[in-house]
C-alpha cells in the first residue's frame, strides 16, 4: 500500500516534534557541551576537546560496570523472552481467565520502580522476609547485602519477577492473532506441539518479539532505581550498573565533564545495539510478511 | 490433561507472581513492633494503623494526589498530540519521516540519568521545578514515542479506503478526525493510555528531580520518610500498596478493551 | 482411501443444548463412498463446516459416531484419521520452502527420506509447483500457495480423503476455473474421495459428481446435479439451484387440476398427469405445485392447457431472457432462450405435464424416475 505523498503532514506531526524536542534536543546539546569542558562552578569552565571521552574510555570501573551491564541483560533476555512465551502460551484464549490473566500479569508493571526494590526488601530480608526466612531456614546462608553472589540472584529474581509480565503481554498478543485455520492445519498434518510452535507461533510472532526484545534490551540495560534502592549497587561494587555508576559520578562526586562524556558513550551503546538486534531479527524473517 | 498441566502452571506462576505483594500487604497491616517481633505468614493482630496515618498526614497523601495530577497530565499531553502524529506516520510519506521516527524511538533509549542535571537547569530556567506540569512533560519524552509507535500500528490497521470515503463525503480533517476515525481504534487509544499512565506512574528519576515540595511524586516521598522515620516497615509497606492501587484501578477500568486491543494483534 | 459413514450424528456448540434450535447439526446420517467426487452445497451458516470439521476430526461431534470403511474413529484426531483439509485462507508455514511444507506432513508422520522426495517431486509435478520448489512459501501468489496447501494433502499416499472448505474464495475469478480444472484432474487420476464445501452452485454443479445440500444444519438432497435440477426433494433446493430459482404456486387438487387462485381471482386450472394428480389428493400439508423457469412456455394465444397470466417485466441477461409474469396475483418466473420473440400484455402459460413438481409441506410427492 503506498502511501499518500503530502509534506502538509509535517503540521500533524509538529506538536511531538516541538513536546520532544524541547525535552530532548536542548538537554542533549547541553551534555555534549559539558563532556567538551571542565567545570569547577558557575562561569568557571574550559575546553578540554576529547579529554573526558579518552578519559572515560579507559576507566576500569567503567569497564567493570560495563561488562557488569552485559551479563545483566543478556541474562535478562535469556530468561525473560523463553519464560514470558511459556507464560503466554498457557494463557486461556477465551472466558473469564482472559482478563483475570491480563489484569494478573499487568500488576507488576504497574507499581513504581522503587517501590518494587522496596518489595524485594521485605521479601527478601533473613529476618522478616518470607524468601529470605525460606531460604535461611533451609539451611542455606542467603544474604544479599554481603554475598554478591546472593545480590545478582535477589536482582535477577526481582527484575524476571517484574517485567516477564511485559514480555508475556506482547507474546500473548502475537498469539492471539495467529487465525485459528493454522491450528486445524498443523493438527490434520500431523504436527507435534513443538512443531506447532516453531513452525507456526513462532514466525508469527516475530514482530511482537522485536519489539519485547528491543524494549527488554533498552530498559534493562538503562536500569537504576530497582538495584539502587534494593543493594544500592553493592555489596562493594559487584552490582553497580552503568546507571548507578553514572549518577554516583554526575550526582555524587558532580564531576559534570567526565559524567556527560560517559552519558553520550552510555547512549551510542544502547542505540547500536538496539539497531543490530532490530537489523538481525529483520533479516530473519525476510521475504516473510505478518498476517 | 495436558491442558489441566498447563493451566496449573500458569496458576503457579500467577501465585508466585502475587506473592511479594502479598507478603508486603501482609507487613503494612501490622505494626512495626509486630513484624520484627514476630515471624508470621498472616497478620494475626490486624491494625490499619499505618494507612490512618498515611490518610491523615498531609505530607503524605499529598504525594498521592500530586502522582495522580502529573501522571493524568502527562497522559492526556501524550495521547492529544500522538493521535494525529501517528496518523501522519501511517498515512503519510513525507520529507524526514523514516528519520524523524527513528529519532522520537532513540528518545525512548536515552538513559535518564544522563538528562538528570540538564533537565534540571533546563526547567529551572522556564520556572517549571516543583510544578505538575513540569513532571509532565519530562515524562513525554519517553511516553510521547511510545504512544505515537503504538498508535500507528493500530492506525495502519484500518483501511484507508474509510479516510478517502469520508473525504469526499465532504468531511473536513479535524471533524472527520474526531469523530469517524479515532472511535475506530478506540482499543488502540485504550492501550496506549494504559501503557503512557503505566511509565509515567513508575517512574521516579525525573519525577523526583524535578520536584521539591509541592508536587513531590508518592514513590519520592516514600524513600525521604523511610530513613527520616528510621524504617517503619509497616508504614513503608502500606504505602507501598497504596501505590499499587490506582494502577490496578486503571487496568481494571480498561481490562476490556486491552483484552480487545490484544486480540488484534497491535500493541 | 475410504468409504466414510456418518451414523445420527447431531451436534450444538452449546454445553446444554436445550431445543432444536440449538443444534448447528440436527440429524445426519448418510455414507460418502469411496472415490466419490462430493460437493458439500447449502448457504452461509447452514452447517457445512460443521459437518466437514465433524468428518476431518476437528470438532468432535455431541452426538453420533463416524466410520471409516466401517471403523469407528469419531475419538480419533484428524491426523489419526489421515484426512486432508484445505481451508477458505490458504495455510502455509511460511518461513518454509515450498518444497519443505510439503514434505511437513510426511516428516511428522516419520516417513523414510527418500519416499518424502519422491512423493514431494510426485506432487509438485502434479499441482504444477515444481518451478517454485526452493522458494520460500511466503512470497507466492494466492493460487499457488492454494496449491500447496492442497499439495500438503496430497502428499500422503494413504490419505482417506481431501477435505475442501470453501478453497477458492481468496483467488482471483479466472484462476477459479484452473485450480477446479486441476482438482478435477486430480481426482480422475488419483482416484481420492473429495468433499468440497461452498455456498456457490457453479462451483458445486461442475466439481461434484454427487452434491449434498444442506439447509439449517439438516442434508435435504443427496444427488448428481441433473437430480437435484429436476427432482429436488425438498423446496429449498428447488428454490436454491437454478438461476432463477424454482416457482413455486401455492395450489389446491380438483379431479386432474390443480387450482392456484388466490385473494379471490380465479385462474384457470393447471393440468396433472392423473398419477401426480392422485398422489396430490392425499396430501395432507400445505401443497405446492413447483416448476423451473425453463419449462415454462408462453404463447400470445390461448392455447389447450394454457394458463391466462400478465407480464409484468422482462430482463434480457444476454444468453437468455427472464420474463416475470403475475398468476393469480402471485409472481411466476419463465426463462425464455435469446431471440424468442417475447409477447406483450396478456400471455398463456403452459405448464408441461412431465415437468410440474407437487411438494407436499416443502416435499417432493411425485419423485418418478
Amino acid at each position: 500500500m503506498d502511501k499518500w505523498e503530502d509534506n502538509k503532514a509535517w503540521f500533524l506531526v509538529l506538536p511531538v516534534f516541538v513536546i520532544v524536542a524541547f525535552s530532548a534536543i536542548i538537554p542533549l546539546m547541553t551534555v555534549v557541551n559539558y563532556s567538551l569542558q571542565d567545570i569547577w562552578g558557575p562561569g568557571q569552565r574550559v575546553f578540554v576537546g576529547a579529554e573526558w571521552f579518552k578519559e572515560t574510555l579507559s576507566d576500569h570501573r567503567l569497564h567493570d560496570a560495563l561488562w557488569r551491564q552485559f551479563l545483566f541483560s543478556g541474562m535478562v533476555l535469556l530468561i525473560e523472552i523463553p519464560l514470558g512465551i511459556m507464560i503466554a502460551l498457557a494463557m486461556p484464549k477465551r472466558g473469564w481467565g482472559v482478563s483475570a490473566s491480563l489484569v494478573t500479569l499487568a500488576l507488576p508493571l504497574l507499581i513504581p520502580w522503587n517501590v518494587i526494590g522496596t518489595i524485594w526488601i521485605i521479601f527478601t530480608r533473613p529476618d522478616i522476609g518470607l524468601f529470605g526466612a525460606a531460604i535461611n531456614g533451609l539451611n542455606i546462608t542467603f544474604d544479599h547485602t554481603s554475598s554478591p553472589l546472593d545480590a545478582w540472584i535477589t536482582l535477577m529474581f526481582m527484575e524476571v519477577w517484574h517485567w516477564t509480565p511485559l514480555v508475556a503481554l506482547l507474546a500473548y498478543s502475537g498469539l492471539r492473532a495467529i487465525p485459528e485455520a493454522y491450528f486445524q492445519a498443523a493438527k490434520i498434518d500431523g504436527a507435534s506441539a513443538w512443531a506447532t510452535f516453531r513452525y507456526i507461533q513462532l514466525p508469527k510472532m516475530r514482530g511482537v518479539l522485536t519489539i519485547a526484545i528491543l524494549l527488554r534490551f533498552m530498559d534493562s540495560f538503562l536500569i537504576y532505581a530497582e538495584p539502587f534502592v534494593l543493594t544500592g549497587g553493592g555489596p562493594g561494587n559487584s552490582t553497580t550498573f552503568l546507571s548507578i555508576y553514572l549518577v554516583k559520578i554526575a550526582v555524587g562526586q558532580f564531576d559534570l565533564g567526565p559524567a556527560a562524556a560517559f552519558s553520550l558513550i552510555y547512549f551510542v551503546i544502547i542505540l547500536l545495539f538496539s539497531w543490530l538486534f532490530y537489523q538481525a531479527l529483520q533479516n530473519v524473517g525476510k521475504g516473510e510478511k505478518n498476517g | 490433561m495436558k491442558i489441566r498441566k498447563r493451566t496449573f502452571g500458569l496458576a503457579l506462576y500467577f501465585g508466585l507472581l502475587l506473592l511479594p505483594i502479598y507478603w508486603m500487604l501482609n507487613m503494612s497491616l501490622r505494626t512495626n513492633a509486630d513484624i520484627l517481633g514476630v515471624f508470621s505468614l498472616y497478620p494475626t493482630d490486624i491494625t490499619f494503623g499505618n494507612y490512618i496515618k498515611i490518610f491523615t498526614d498531609k505530607s503524605w497523601y499529598s504525594g498521592y494526589i500530586n502522582s495522580i495530577i502529573y501522571v493524568s497530565m502527562n497522559t492526556a499531553i501524550s495521547l492529544s498530540v500522538a493521535l494525529p502524529a501517528a496518523y501522519a506516520f501511517s498515512r503519510y510519506r513525507f520529507l524526514g519521516d523514516k528519520h524523524l521516527f527513528f529519532w522520537l524511538l532513540t528518545n525512548r533509549m536515552a538513559p535518564a540519568a544522563v538528562f538528570l542535571l540538564p533537565f534540571f537547569q533546563l526547567y529551572s530556567t522556564f520556572g517549571l521545578i516543583d510544578t505538575h506540569i513540569a513532571v509532565a512533560l519530562a515524562h513525554c519524552l519517553f511516553n510521547v514515542p511510545l504512544a505515537v509507535w503504538i498508535l500507528e500500528g493500530f492506525m495502519s490497521g484500518i483501511p484507508r479506503e474509510i479516510d478517502e470515503t469520508a473525504f469526499i463525503d465532504g468531511f473536513g480533517f479535524p471533524s472527520f478526525f474526531i469523530i469517524i476515525f479515532i472511535p475506530l481504534i478506540r482499543a488502540g487509544v485504550g492501550v496506549t493510555a494504559f501503557f503512557c499512565f503505566m511509565f509515567s506512574w513508575v517512574e521516579l528519576l525525573f519525577a523526583r528531580t524535578l520536584t521539591v515540595t509541592d508536587a513531590k511524586p508518592i514513590a519520592a516521598i516514600m524513600t525521604r520518610t523511610v530513613s527520616a522515620t528510621g524504617l517503619d516497615w509497616g508504614l513503608l509497606s502500606a504505602a507501598g500498596i497504596l501505590t499499587i492501587v490506582p494502577g490496578a484501578l486503571v487496568i481494571w477500568f480498561v481490562r476490556n478493551h486491552l483484552a480487545k486491543g490484544f486480540a488484534m494483534g497491535r500493541v | 482411501m475410504a468409504n466414510i459413514e456418518l451414523n445420527e450424528i447431531a451436534h450444538s456448540y452449546l454445553s446444554k443444548p436445550e431445543d432444536e434450535a440449538d443444534y448447528a447439526l440436527k440429524r445426519i446420517h448418510t455414507v460418502w463412498e469411496d472415490g466419490g467426487a462430493y460437493a458439500l452445497l447449502g448457504p452461509s451458516g447452514c452447517g457445512k463446516t460443521t459437518l466437514l470439521n465433524v468428518i476431518s476430526g476437528l470438532l468432535t461431534p455431541s452426538q453420533g459416531r463416524v466410520l471409516y470403511n466401517g471403523k469407528d474413529v469419531t475419538a480419533l484426531s484428524p491426523e489419526k484419521r489421515n484426512i486432508a483439509q484445505v481451508f477458505q485462507f490458504p495455510v502455509l508455514y511460511d518461513t518454509m520452502t515450498v518444497s519443505d511444507n510439503l514434505a511437513f506432513p510426511l516428516r511428522n508422520r516419520g516417513v523414510p527420506k527418500n519416499d518424502i522426495t519422491r512423493r514431494v517431486d510426485e506432487v509438485a509435478e502434479i499441482l504444477d509447483l515444481t518451478s517454485f520448489l526452493k522458494k520460500k512459501a511466503a512470497g507466492l501468489t494466492a493460487d499457488a500457495k492454494q496449491k500447496v496447501s492442497l499439495g500438503r494433502g496430497l502428499v500422503r499416499s494413504d490419505v482417506a480423503a481431501i477435505l475442501f472448505d470453501e478453497p477458492l474464495t481468496v483467488i482471483d475469478p479466472h484462476l477459479k476455473w484452473r485450480l477446479r480444472r486441476s482438482l478435477k484432474q486430480i481426482h480422475e487420476q488419483l482416484k481420492l474421495t473429495l468433499i468440497y464445501v461452498t455456498h456457490d452452485q457453479m462451483e458445486a454443479l461442475t466439481f461434484a459428481e454427487k452434491v449434498v445440500v444442506m439447509y439449517d444444519g439438516d442434508i435435504v438432497q443427496i444427488g448428481t446435479p441433473q437430480e437435484l435440477f429436476e427432482y429436488p426433494e425438498h423446496r429449498f433446493v428447488g428454490y436454491f439451484i437454478g438461476s432463477p430459482g424454482m416457482n413455486f404456486l401455492e395450489c389446491a387438487v380438483d379431479g386432474d387440476m390443480a387450482r392456484v387462485d388466490a385473494m379471490g381471482i380465479k385462474a384457470d386450472g393447471i393440468k396433472l398427469d392423473s398419477p401426480t394428480a392422485a398422489l396430490a389428493r392425499q396430501a395432507t400439508g400445505k401443497l405446492e405445485l413447483g416448476i423451473r423457469p425453463m419449462y415454462l412456455q408462453l404463447s400470445a394465444e390461448p392455447v389447450k392447457h394454457g394458463v391466462e397470466a400478465q407480464i409484468k417485466l422482462v430482463e434480457d441477461q444476454g444468453s437468455c431472457k427472464i420474463v416475470s409474469l403475475s398468476l393469480a396475483g402471485k409472481t411466476v418466473r419463465a426463462r425464455l432462450p435469446e431471440g424468442k420473440p417475447v409477447p406483450g400484455g396478456k400471455v398463456w402459460l403452459v405448464f408441461p405435464q412431465q415437468k410440474i413438481r407437487l411438494f407436499d409441506d416443502g416435499r417432493l410427492i411425485n419423485k418418478t424416475y
